[in-house]
Parts: structure tokens; C-alpha cells; sequence
């Protein structure tokens, strides 16, 4: 038997040809199998919801979703959403400040009580408020006595939505202004500025982006919050239902109808807003 | 403006970091904070600018108790290690941030605050850096733009903490000289924070030497240099070897070591350690003597025999390749001690009651009769 001797260069050429051929073809399976995936698991519903919603062409998804109902819907959404989104962004800011540029007992616990929401359904949020501020609830006598209506009613579904969305702007600010460190802040205060003009014209702008993409999370959450508001809202179609609760109401009713496909490809259109918003936020957020 | 520091005190938790301090800083003078990291100057330094607040103790500036006002009616120019920049910013912005954001009725016109930016960058030499942002500008570029948003503000004191810790040596040495002239400029009381010995002593007009939360000398490059006030200066210093030596009538004696060179001093007959640096010893050939040259290396400008001692002890010593006697493994010599300083035992805790090593140790006979 011959052995020809290889130099010790086409040794490693062979040995990296042996080694990229064995991870070319991993590589194959694992991208076909997430393409996969993705096309069944996310893409292909998605697709299907529109395709179902144009079933009876524009004009017939145009008359779907001008239902009185559909646009009451829609618009309680966009005012729950406006509440919630700027009263969640001063709660982010005050509880990252908080606990990034301060030491104070409880410190550690209010880190743990923000994230709280994320790991808890909505719907047992739902049912904490029912029990908080319902007839029977704790509060509820007192409400009464002062003829306040939070359940059933707008009120209610902010509150919920507030709990359920209420880590995100937080979650987003804090890291960065713990990794940021204090001492820009403490150069603004040795040049003299306020309070005021040390958060305004230093703070601020340091955290504007993680301020904006924790915002696009918390409103593309506070649209589609379903099971927290199904339990507090009391489902009144025209009165109480948000989009998703519609939606839901209206496929129940008409089983496949053009209308439960057309309230949802409306909800699916700013989720995928959300979703491009949040793409270029998350490019800028990552720069500063 | 005058500095006056009394007794000051601050912890962190149960960690005391300032033990006691206390220093008078002259009008217009360059003082460094030099001490080994962890010895609390960062701190002191941010106490005087208010950014701490000290446990108890006195900070008078100019005879106003700076301890009753916060940090941003001080005027201090602050100069942080990492710049803190706002990056956001543009260079110009920067500098002028101190003036745009006095109130309204004590702020100076658009066009003034321009002019003074356009004067402070033109006195710092980086005027073609106006419209960059923090981000695009090099480290020492960085310090500039830091020292003037500092200055814009007219400061009462300059402040510094580590000003040229972040930036590579050549850099450094330029830095230095400009800060200086800067500061001969400006007039402006200045301390800043150094772990560099050279940085300290080539710069300040007084050194401050701290060593875990005290003050161990105040002093000339020369004075410390030549009279270490404590064994803990001694050795930050570079008087690494410690030799032990017996005081008869004030004169130091070790078996195998020639200390004809060292001054009297008035200390007391007993036990005592002469600190010495490694260029200040020099192995004598002595067929009698009691130290074996064990091996040399050279640098090629520097000698460095490592000797054994008469109890094992190994030391490595430094001397001028072209001075040096002609030295090989195994030879014995004689030790010449031809600067040190002595330090007597003094038992653990006593030395740090006052915060002041005890004086009468260090300073040489010849002195104390002036």
C-alpha cells in the first residue's frame, strides 16, 4: 500500500472541505425547517385572515368592518390605547429612575412587582379587579356610594390594560439607564442645571429610543389585550367591546362571516405597523 | 478661592473610606490627589464638588461653608474620568450646556454665549471640532471638550478625577503640559485625582499622598521624594526594600550592610526598618562580606543582581550598568545603603489615631535643628 504524503497544506484544505460539507448540510435542515414553520405556524394564518376578509371583494370588507358595532370597537380601542400608551411611558420613566439612579429599601422588590404582569394571565388580572371594584368587591360599596362605575366600562378596561401593559416602557428604560451610569447627569448638575433640565436636555434624549420602542410594545400589547378586558369589560357590543372582544363576538355569532376576518385583518394591519415601528426603533434603540 | 477641608469623615455602609481629613488648598494652586486606588480621593473630590456628602467634617471655600450648598450653585468644573459627555450634543452645545441652562434673568445672550464657546475653543486648540458630536472626537480630543464645558462656566474650582487615565502615554504627556498652561491661564484653584506619580509630580505645585482614607504627606515632588512621611509613602514612593536595622544613638546598623551614608537621626535605640529603593543600594566586592551575589541580569543600561542576605533573603537591586563593579554568582559584598529612609516599629492602630504619622520618625536630625 502506498501512502502518499500530503503536505500539511491539502491536509487542512481536505479537513476543512470534510468539516464545511458536514455544516453545509446542517445548516440546509435548519433553515428549511424554520422556514417551514414560519410559513405554517405565523405566515400562512395570517394570510388567510385577509384572503378571507377580501372573500366578498373590497367593497363587502368595506361594509363589514363600518359596521356601527365594528367602528365603535375600533375606536374604543384607539381611546384605551391613548390613555394607556403616555400614562405607561411616565410610569416606565418614574420606576426606571427610580431604581437605577437611587438605593432605597424595597428597591429589589418594586424590580420584581413591575415585571409581575409578564407572568401573570390577563384574565386573572381581569378577575383581581372584578373582585377589587366589583358589587361584591372590596371597593365596591364605596363606588357605589359615589356612583363611580369602573367595571363594565371604560374605566375598567383601562385599568386592566394598564396592569397588563405596564412593565414594558420600564423593562425597555431601566437596563439602559443602569448601563448608562449617572454621570452625565452629574455633569449637567455640576454645570448648574435643575432637576427638571437635567431629565429634559440630558436624560431624555439618552433614553428616547428605548422610550419609543418600549412605547410601540405597550400600545401593539394594549390593542390586542383580550382576556384581562373580556373578563372586566362585560362584552356590550357598540358599548364595551374592544376590537379583539368583537372580533371574537363576531365569529361566534357568524361562524365564518367576512365580518369576524375583516375586524381581524384590521387588528393584524397595526400589529404589522407595530411590528415595522418596532424593527426601526430596535436598529436605533441598539446605536445609542 | 481658598479650600479649607477640616475632619472629614464618610462612609459607605460599614465601609469608611475618608478617615479624618484635612488640607488647605491655596488660591489660583495645582493640587494632585495622588494615592492607590481605593484610598478615597475619587471620593474627597466628589465631596468637594458636592456630588457626596460627607458623614461630618468642615469644606469652607473662601470662608463660605460649601456643605450648605448644593452642588449646582457651587460653579465647580468638574472633569470626569469617562468625560461624560452628552453625546447627543454637538462639541459646541457641549461647552455652552453650563450657560443655556442658567435661569432666565442670569443667562447671557445667544450671541454672547457664542462667543465666549468660540473663545474656549479657540484658547483649548480645537476650534475645527465645534460641530462634531462627542462620538466622532478621540479620547484626548474628548478631554478637551470636557475641561472647556468646565471652564465655560467660570468655575470657582476645577475639579478632575483621573483626567488622563483613560488616554495612551503620548497623549497623556501632551495633556499634561496644555493642563498646565490652562491652568497658569485661568488661575483657577485645581485638584485633580491621580494614581500616576509622574502626572502628580510633574503637574501640581503640592502633592497630596492618600492611603486608605487618610492623609499620609502633603508636600513638594522633592519633599516627598526625599522624606517619605510614613513607611506607607515610603513604599508607594518605590522604596520597596525593607531592611531591618538596629538604632544605637541614632545611627542605623544591620550586619553585612554599610549605613555610613544615612544621616543621624533622632530616634530611639531599638528596632527599626530602613526603606530603601532598589537604585539607592549598591553591592560592594567584600571577600568579608555577608551577602552572596546570587545571579545578574542586565537591561543593558541597568544592572540587576539579585543578592541573598545572611538569612536567606533574597533582594533585587538596581544600578548603572556603567558604574557598576564587576559582579558574578557567588561573590559575597557588602551592602551600601546610599539613601534610605527609617522608619521604628510602631505597634498596629497607634499611628492612625491623629491620621497624622508621627513626625519625629521620618525627618532626618539636620532637619529638625532648622
Amino acid at each position: 500500500m502506498t501512502v502518499t504524503p500530503m503536505n500539511a497544506h491539502d491536509q487542512i484544505a481536505a479537513g476543512r472541505r470534510a468539516a464545511n460539507a458536514g455544516e453545509r448540510w446542517t445548516a440546509r435542515v435548519l433553515i428549511a425547517l424554520a422556514l417551514v414553520s414560519t410559513a405554517f405556524l405565523i405566515a400562512a394564518p395570517l394570510v388567510y385572515i385577509f384572503w378571507r376578509a377580501f372573500a366578498a371583494g373590497i367593497g363587502g370588507y368595506w361594509a363589514a368592518i363600518t359596521t356601527p358595532d365594528t367602528l365603535h370597537a375600533i375606536w374604543l380601542t384607539v381611546i384605551v390605547t391613548v390613555i394607556v400608551v403616555p400614562v405607561n411611558v411616565a410610569f416606565g420613566i418614574a420606576v426606571a429612575w427610580a431604581i437605577a439612579r437611587f438605593r432605597f429599601p424595597g428597591r429589589g422588590l418594586l424590580m420584581t412587582i413591575v415585571e409581575i404582569p409578564f407572568s401573570i394571565s390577563p384574565i386573572i388580572a381581569g378577575i383581581c379587579y372584578l373582585l377589587l371594584y366589583g358589587r361584591q368587591g372590596f371597593l365596591g360599596p364605596f363606588l357605589r356610594e359615589h356612583d363611580i362605575t369602573v367595571l363594565f366600562a371604560l374605566p375598567g378596561i383601562v385599568l386592566v390594560t394598564l396592569f397588563v401593559t405596564a412593565p414594558f416602557v420600564a423593562r425597555e428604560v431601566l437596563p439602559l439607564m443602569l448601563a448608562k451610569g449617572s454621570e452625565q447627569e452629574e455633569a449637567a448638575v455640576t454645570l448648574g442645571a435643575k432637576g427638571w433640565q437635567v431629565f429634559r436636555y440630558v436624560t431624555l434624549p439618552g433614553i428616547r429610543w428605548a422610550l419609543l420602542y418600549g412605547a410601540v410594545l405597550c400600545a401593539a400589547r394594549a390593542v390586542g389585550e383580550f382576556g384581562g378586558v373580556s373578563v372586566v369589560s362585560g362584552r356590550v357590543a357598540g358599548q364595551t367591546n374592544t376590537l379583539p372582544l368583537q372580533i371574537e363576538l363576531l365569529y361566534n355569532e357568524m361562524n365564518t362571516s367576512v365580518a369576524a376576518f375583516a375586524a381581524a385583518s384590521t387588528l393584524t394591519m397595526i400589529a404589522i405597523i407595530a411590528l415595522i415601528a418596532k424593527t426601526f426603533l430596535a436598529s436605533h434603540n441598539r446605536r445609542d | 478661592m481658598a479650600i479649607e477641608i477640616a475632619q472629614l469623615r464618610k462612609s459607605f455602609g460599614r465601609n469608611e473610606v475618608l478617615k479624618g481629613i484635612d488640607i488647605a488648598v491655596e488660591d489660583k494652586e495645582l493640587i494632585a490627589l495622588l494615592g492607590p486606588s481605593g484610598s478615597g480621593k475619587t471620593t474627597l473630590l466628589r465631596i468637594i464638588a458636592g456630588l457626596d456628602w460627607p458623614d461630618s467634617g468642615r469644606l469652607e471655600v473662601d470662608g463660605a461653608d460649601w456643605l450648605s450648598i448644593a452642588a449646582r450653585d457651587r460653579r465647580i468644573g468638574f472633569v470626569f474620568q469617562h468625560y461624560a459627555l452628552f453625546p447627543h450634543m454637538s462639541v459646541r452645545d457641549n461647552i455652552a450646556f453650563g450657560m443655556t441652562v442658567r435661569p432666565r434673568a442670569e443667562r447671557p445672550g445667544k450671541a454672547v454665549i457664542a462667543r465666549k464657546v468660540t473663545e474656549l475653543l479657540q484658547f483649548l486648540q480645537i476650534p475645527h471640532l465645534a460641530d462634531r458630536l462627542p462620538g466622532q472626537l478621540s479620547g484626548g480630543q474628548r478631554q478637551r471638550v470636557a475641561l472647556g464645558r468646565a471652564l465655560a462656566i467660570d468655575p470657582r474650582v476645577l475639579l478632575l478625577d483621573e483626567p488622563f487615565g483613560a488616554l495612551d502615554a503620548a497623549v497623556r504627556r501632551d495633556l499634561r503640559s496644555w493642563l498646565r498652561s490652562v491652568h497658569d491661564a485661568s488661575e483657577t484653584t485645581t485638584i485633580f485625582v491621580t494614581h500616576d506619580q509622574d502626572e502628580a509630580f510633574e503637574l501640581a505645585d503640592r502633592v497630596v499622598i492618600m492611603g486608605e482614607g487618610r492623609i499620609e504627606q502633603i508636600g513638594t515632588a522633592d519633599q516627598i521624594h526625599d522624606h517619605p512621611a510614613s513607611p506607607f509613602v515610603a513604599r508607594f514612593m518605590g522604596a520597596t526594600i525593607e531592611l531591618p536595622v538596629r538604632i544605637a544613638a541614632g545611627r542605623a546598623t544591620a550586619p553585612g550592610i554599610d549605613t555610613a551614608r544615612i544621616e543621624r537621626r533622632a530616634l530611639p535605640d531599638g528596632a527599626a526598618t530602613l526603606f530603601v529603593r532598589p537604585a539607592d543600594l549598591t553591592p560592594v566586592p567584600d571577600p568579608a562580606g555577608l551577602w552572596r551575589v546570587k545571579q545578574v541580569t542586565s537591561t543593558g543600561a541597568l544592572l540587576r543582581p539579585v543578592l541573598t542576605g545572611p538569612e536567606g533573603q533574597d533582594i533585587a537591586v538596581e544600578i548603572l550598568r556603567r558604574a557598576a563593579p564587576n559582579l558574578s554568582a557567588g561573590q559575597s559584598v557588602t551592602l551600601r545603603v546610599e539613601t534610605g529612609t527609617i522608619f521604628t516599629e510602631t505597634p498596629p492602630g497607634q499611628r492612625g489615631q491623629a491620621g497624622q504619622p508621627s513626625e519625629i520618625n521620618a525627618i532626618p536630625l539636620k532637619e529638625k535643628q532648622k
